[in-house]
Parts: C-alpha cells; sequence; structure tokens
C-alpha cells in the first residue's frame, strides 16, 4: 500500500513538471462553466455564445476552457476553483443554481474575475469581482407577443374565431418571477395589437420536461387556446402543436425545421454581447459592473426570422415598428397604463429585487408611468399577476 | 491445415473451474485485462476522434492528479463512494438486493438539512452537530429498515421496494429543497451555515476522509470477526443452513438492513454537512448504485473496496478531463470508462475459470 501510494505520488510529481512546461506561453484565460452539454438547447445557446465570442477575439482553444455537465452543488465550486488554479482571470458561469458556490470561489479568488449569469445577488453582496448578468427578454417575448396578436386578429378578420375567442395558451416552468415577466411581456405585447386577447398560463414544475410540456399545451388547446408560446426548455410544447395545428410562438431559438407549419417567430438571449464586453473588460482591467443587462440595442436579445407561412401578413414591418419605439424609449413593456390588478392601474409595487428568505418587496419599481424590470438588478423581477392572465395551476 | 482447425474449433475447448489460483497469478490476469483495455480504448479513440490515446490517457492523470485541491477532490470523492459501499455491503453479503443506498443517503442529508433548518438558530453548534448525526443515521435506517420488515414478513420483493423507497426519497427532497430554496420557489439551494463541518488542518475535506477510514476499520473487523457478521455470510450462502444452526433470518435481514441504512445515513449527513452544504434531490449524485459496482468488485473485502471506489473516482474524474482538455462531449469519455471497467469486470472470469483445450481423438496431428 506504501509503495503503491509512493509511486503515485512521483508519478504526479513528475505530470506536474510535464505539465508546466507546456503552458505559460499564452497568459490570459477564460473559464467557462456549463450546467449540461449541448444537448439542452438552454447551454446550447450559452456554449454556442462561448465559442462565438472566442472567435471575435482570436483566443486559442488552450486559453478558453470549458467545463460541461455542472451540478449545482459543491461540484460547481470545486470547478470553479480548478479553473482558477488553472490560471483562467475570468470564469463564467450559466445556470441560476450555480450562484452560492460561484460566490463561495469569488471571495476565495479576490484576483479573479467571476461573472454569473440569470443570477441576483451580486448587487447586494459585497464582493467586487463577483457580477451578475441577464438580458431584457421580455422585450423579445413582448415583440413575439405582437406576433401573435396580429396571428389572432389574422384569425377573428377570417372569421375562424371571434374576437372574444382570442385565447392564448402559456407553458410556464414555475411561478417564479423570471417566468413570470416573459409570459406578462408577451401576453402585453400581443394586447397591444388584439385589444380582446385572454391567456391562460399552466405551470410544469419543471425547466424541462418534455412530456410534461407536452401535456401542459395540449391541454390548453382542448380548453380551446388559438394559440400557444412556452417558457421551458424542450420541444414538448411546440410538437404538441405542430400536431395539432396551432400556432406557436417559441423560444430560446427557431423550432421552424421540426414544426413548419405552426412555427411563427421565437425570441433568445444571446450571450455573445455580455462574454465579449466583459473579457475585454477584464483583459483592460477595467471594472465589470455588479449587474449588466444587455437589450436589442446591444445584441443580446434577439428574435428568429419571421416564419412568413404560418404568421399574419405584415408582422415583420409591425414587429420592426414596435423594435424602433422600445429602442427609442418610446414604448415601455411594462407601461403602467396597460394593464391593471383587480381592475384598477398600479401607481406603486415594491418588488422583491434584493434577495432575503423572507421574500418582502423592497424596491418602488413603478415610476414615470412604467414598471422598471431589470433596471434595479439585472435579472427579472416583475411578478405580478395582472386582469385577463389566468393561471390555471398555481402549486409550482 | 487440419490443425488450424482445431484450434479454431470452439467445442475443442471447455471452461473448468479453477480451484485455487497464487494470487500473483490472479493479478497478473487484472493487469493484462486493463492492459488490453487500453489498447482497445486507444484503437477506439483513433477511429473516432485523431487524438493521440497516450496523450488522452496522461490527461486522465492530470485530471486527477495535477493540482492539490485535485487530489482532495478525488479523495473526498473516494471517501463518500466509499461509505456508501460499505454501507450496502453487508446487505449485499446477506444477499438481500438493497439497491435503495441512493435513497437511504437522500434521506439522511435530508434529516441533516432539515435539523440545521429548524434548529439552526435554537442550538449551540456543539448540540447540534450530535443531533444532526442522529437523525441522520435514524432517518437513513428507518429508510433500509421498512424494505427488511416487509421483506421478513411478506417475503416482499426487496430489489423493487428498495428502488421505489429511491423515488419516494427523491420526491420528498424536491419538494423541501423547492420549499427551502431562496429565493423561493427558484429551485436554487440555500446554503445552509449553521452546523457546517469546520475543516481540519486547513482541508475541508478531511473529516469526511477520517470518519469514512473508521466506518472502513469497522466494517472490516464487524463482517470478519464478529459474531454478527458471521451470521450475515451464513444467511447470505443459505438461509435454510441459518436456520438450522439456529440464527434467527429475520432478525439478521432487519438488523442488517438497519446497519446498512445506518451508515447510508452518515453518508448523507457527510455530504450535506461536509462538502455540499446544501440538498438537492440529487445530492446523492448516483453513488448509491455505484457504489453496488465497488463493493461487488471488491468482492465484499472493505479494504479492497477503498482501491475499487478510488478506480471509478478516477477513471470519472480523468473522464470529465479528456471532455474539458480536447472540448469533446461527455460521451466519449463515458465510452473509454465504460470499456475499461468492462474489462476488470471481465477478467474476474478468467480468475474463477480456466480454459483448457481438448486433445482431438484420432490422433492425426501427432
Amino acid at each position: 500500500m506504501k509503495k503503491l501510494l509512493a509511486m503515485l505520488l512521483v508519478f504526479v510529481m513528475v505530470l506536474s513538471f510535464v505539465s508546466c512546461s507546456d503552458s505559460g506561453d499564452e497568459d490570459f484565460k477564460v473559464g467557462f462553466i456549463f450546467l449540461h452539454d449541448e444537448n439542452s438547447t438552454y447551454d446550447k445557446n450559452f456554449m454556442d455564445a462561448a465559442k462565438e465570442v472566442q472567435k471575435i477575439l482570436g483566443l486559442s482553444d488552450s486559453q478558453v476552457v470549458f467545463k460541461t455537465n455542472i451540478p449545482e452543488g459543491n461540484e460547481c465550486y470545486e470547478a470553479a476553483a480548478d479553473l482558477a488554479d488553472q490560471g483562467c482571470d475570468i470564469i463564467f458561469a450559466n445556470s441560476f443554481g450555480h450562484e452560492p458556490f460561484i460566490l463561495k470561489a469569488a471571495k476565495e479568488f479576490p484576483d479573479v474575475e467571476f461573472c454569473h449569469s440569470t443570477g441576483t445577488t451580486a448587487h447586494t453582496e459585497d464582493t467586487p469581482n463577483f457580477h451578475n448578468a441577464f438580458a431584457s427578454i421580455y422585450e423579445g417575448r413582448y415583440l413575439a407577443g405582437v406576433a401573435a396578436g396580429m396571428k389572432l386578429n389574422e384569425m377573428i378578420e377570417s372569421g375562424k374565431i371571434t374576437a372574444d375567442q382570442a385565447k392564448i395558451g402559456y407553458v410556464g416552468a414555475y411561478t417564479y418571477a423570471e417566468v413570470m415577466s416573459g409570459y406578462t411581456s408577451f401576453f402585453l405585447g400581443a394586447r397591444s395589437v388584439c385589444p380582446t386577447a385572454t391567456m391562460d398560463v399552466q405551470f410544469t414544475g419543471s425547466w424541462y420536461d418534455e412530456a410534461k410540456e407536452k401535456e401542459a399545451a395540449t391541454n390548453l388547446i382542448d380548453s380551446k387556446c388559438v394559440l400557444i408560446s412556452q417558457h421551458a426548455d424542450s420541444m414538448g410544447a411546440p410538437t404538441a402543436c405542430e400536431n395539432a395545428d396551432v400556432p406557436n410562438v417559441s423560444y430560446n431559438g427557431s423550432t421552424k425545421d421540426a414544426c413548419p407549419d405552426t412555427f411563427i417567430v421565437s425570441s433568445r438571449i444571446d450571450w455573445t454581447p455580455y462574454y465579449e464586453f466583459a473579457i475585454k473588460a477584464a483583459q483592460a482591467g477595467e471594472e465589470i459592473p455588479d449587474d449588466w443587462c444587455g437589450g436589442i440595442k446591444e445584441g443580446s436579445v434577439k428574435l428568429t426570422d419571421v416564419n412568413e407561412k404560418v404568421a399574419a401578413p405584415g408582422t415583420v414591418e409591425k414587429i420592426e415598428e414596435v423594435k424602433a419605439g422600445l429602442i427609442a424609449g418610446t414604448i415601455n413593456v411594462f407601461d403602467a397604463s396597460t394593464f391593471t390588478v383587480g381592475g384598477k392601474n398600479l401607481d406603486s409595487y415594491m418588488a422583491d429585487v434584493d434577495t432575503d428568505a423572507e421574500f418582502k418587496g423592497d424596491t418602488e419599481a413603478i415610476s414615470d408611468g412604467y414598471f422598471h424590470e431589470s433596471e434595479y438588478r439585472s435579472a427579472p423581477y416583475f411578478n405580478i399577476e395582472i386582469d385577463g392572465i389566468n393561471l390555471i395551476n398555481k402549486e409550482f | 491445415m487440419n490443425n488450424i482447425k482445431s484450434i479454431l474449433n470452439l467445442s475443442n475447448y471447455h471452461i473448468a473451474k479453477r480451484d485455487v489460483i497464487p494470487w500473483w497469478q490472479s493479478y497478473l490476469i487484472r493487469v493484462i485485462a486493463i492492459l488490453v483495455a487500453l489498447v482497445v480504448c486507444g484503437v477506439i479513440t483513433i477511429a473516432l476522434t485523431d487524438l493521440n490515446p497516450i496523450e488522452v490517457y496522461v490527461t486522465m492523470f492530470e485530471g486527477a492528479f495535477m493540482t492539490p485541491r485535485r487530489v482532495w477532490f478525488v479523495l473526498q470523492n473516494t471517501a463518500m463512494l466509499l461509505c456508501v459501499a460499505l454501507a450496502v455491503t453487508p446487505a449485499f453479503k446477506m444477499k438481500f438486493w438493497n439497491i435503495g443506498a441512493e435513497g437511504q443517503v437522500l434521506m439522511g442529508g435530508f434529516a441533516t438539512a432539515f435539523c440545521v433548518i429548524v434548529f439552526g438558530e435554537k442550538l449551540p453548534t456543539s448540540v447540534l452537530i450530535p443531533v444532526m448525526v442522529l437523525t441522520s443515521i435514524i432517518a437513513g435506517a428507518i429508510w433500509g429498515l421498512i424494505p427488511a420488515i416487509f421483506k421478513s414478513i411478506w417475503n416482499s420483493n426487496e430489489t423493487l421496494f428498495t428502488l421505489m423507497m429511491n423515488y419516494i426519497a427523491t420526491q420528498i427532497v424536491a419538494y423541501y429543497s423547492l420549499e427551502w430554496s431562496v429565493p423561493k420557489g427558484s429551485g436554487t439551494p440555500r446554503i445552509l451555515e449553521k452546523g457546517m463541518l469546520p475543516s481540519l488542518m486547513g482541508n475541508d475535506y478531511l473529516i469526511n476522509i477520517l470518519v469514512v477510514l473508521a466506518i472502513t476499520i469497522f466494517m472490516y473487523i464487524y463482517l470478519k470477526y464478529s459474531k454478527q457478521g458471521y451470521e450475515i455470510s451464513v444467511v447470505g450462502e443459505s438461509e435454510n443452513t441459518a436456520r438450522y444452526i439456529g440464527v434467527n433470518v429475520k432478525k439478521v435481514i432487519n438488523r442488517t438492513m438497519i446497519l446498512s441504512g445506518a451508515i447510508c445515513g452518515i453518508a448523507g449527513f457527510l455530504l450535506v454537512a461536509g462538502t455540499d452544504h446544501s440538498i438537492k434531490s440529487d445530492t446523492a449524485g448516483g453513488r448509491g448504485f455505484t457504489a453496488i459496482m465497488v463493493s461487488w468488485l471488491a468482492k465484499f473485502n472493505p479494504i479492497i473496496m477503498i482501491l475499487t471506489s478510488f478506480l471509478i473516482v478516477f477513471l470519472d474524474r480523468g473522464a470529465s478531463q479528456i471532455s474539458e482538455r480536447f472540448r469533446l462531449n461527455d460521451s466519449f469519455s463515458d465510452i473509454i470508462t465504460g470499456i475499461i471497467i468492462f474489462f476488470i469486470i471481465g477478467c474476474e472470469f478468467f480468475i474463477n475459470y480456466t480454459i483448457k483445450r481438448v486433445k482431438t481423438e484420432g490422433g492425426e496431428n501427432k
């Protein structure tokens, strides 16, 4: 046993000498931590952005290290610390649940920048090398909603449905701010062009469960929803729509190839602008903000091409028009005059921006006539249940 | 010509069980098996990728040993896998197919987290930690005892029963981890602060490793020298023999499953309080199933299990290093580790049996 141990130790030392000799010529290193690998659409979106930024910045493969399939637990801390040991100057993590473990590593390695996508605590944590980032995806969803509203109008005009039958179905993951902000902005986008639109939301209790998402979409279609959208990562809802010939507004990327007869448009977050910004800042020794939120202007929020075969005529032009309004600031997604709660317009709402165990509202989010989403921190915090949207189940 | 034919003709061979094999010979067979596995993996590596197999193997060692942090990581994971393997061993030795270790570990971890969340603010750490240990042992033991009771009273199938218990444990933990998550409902695990095991001599994992070492020694002595350990092997060999010599089989089954579950409970405690500082439905991380392989590979010998669990963890770490270094999908490295494990398990056949060539009758080859 002792001999074996001694042999192992010798081997370790030899290897560490060998490995020392072949690194050191390139000094800047970037590390990425992903929850799964490219088989998940969520992670693929991040991995594509990481590869893209590597190309843009001309970094070699040995300067960009990928760690895939890192669960949301102690392994995440170990992975981050290992990347720091390898000499990474900046480390990115992509899953919400990675946050506490990345924070732990950030405290241990103050000279390394840690950037965590979708997280919520960087603005209250006093850890200068720990940062959060998100995108104003609610703007993308609003635009996708406009496309959905156009489709509803087309169905009303052609006599396929009456104006009060314009009911949308939405498959969500959890009753959690990111999802609520998403479906509300989508609904407001649809209602901005189709005033009689209403919406049913069904939750699955999972970010990825193909069977449940398909079942939820089918239920919604059976309860007379004439258009479906979703915030969950599988092909469940788009497939159910294609089978039932119900138009679908997708998420995380185009599902046109699989659903050519029902896919209208899809919104997604492109992480390339953030990666590029943060890596350049780290290279130049400049400060990275606690929270970074990219929008349409920065190229962080993207819409896929509209599927002309399914979308109503004029959709592309209308989207461009609204997009220009959003960029110019003449249109606000959560304009307080466009939605009511219990029949009344809101002029004040305390949002839960600072993470704590009590989940109490702490920041006034409505001012200047609209709800300021993703401004006080990058991750969404809009969680108001507005009139016109009916939540079918709330247990998740 | 006939000579070649008779060599190729399978009916000219027969398989015989070996009596005793010198220890060096069995190790020689194992070494040859690993070498053959490496050659096969090398061929597959070249066929599927453009990589140099030697470089791939070196990468595996780098992944497990290149920095002190990685060495500690491997040691800590080896300890945790070993702990679960030690837990399932008495049950398997008794031929009680306990595939519920995953759930028993989870319940132990759940009990630990429950104590921290409920009593964390009320009890001093010196009281809190013993309470955590005790409840996690009890929780694991109960989760092991339930299928044992059903087995000893109604002779229910313990394989299915323990498997079902895993699902129940997973769902209980999934429910509470959503309930306890911060912010609530987001699924982000709450980081536990009270009652966590301190670092020893500057290392966070040393306590875990020492505890598992102690359990290893205990299990070795328990199985080899204690009366209860002997009863376990008798029940495993033949329940009728056990009854004949006056062993209370039901009692042995229940007692052994309490022990098995209790050690799983300790593993859950160590995972939550020693490494993860949080609980999630995948805290056990499949160790409950991998542990079965560790235990069988070591032929239920706790000391050999140190090596087999180390081997599995080493292969696993090496595999992720391969995918990191060469940016390959994990599937490729899983194929490599799968082949190596296949050969290691497969070579046991050649240790237990020998293939003899039968001399052909008629004598034309003489």
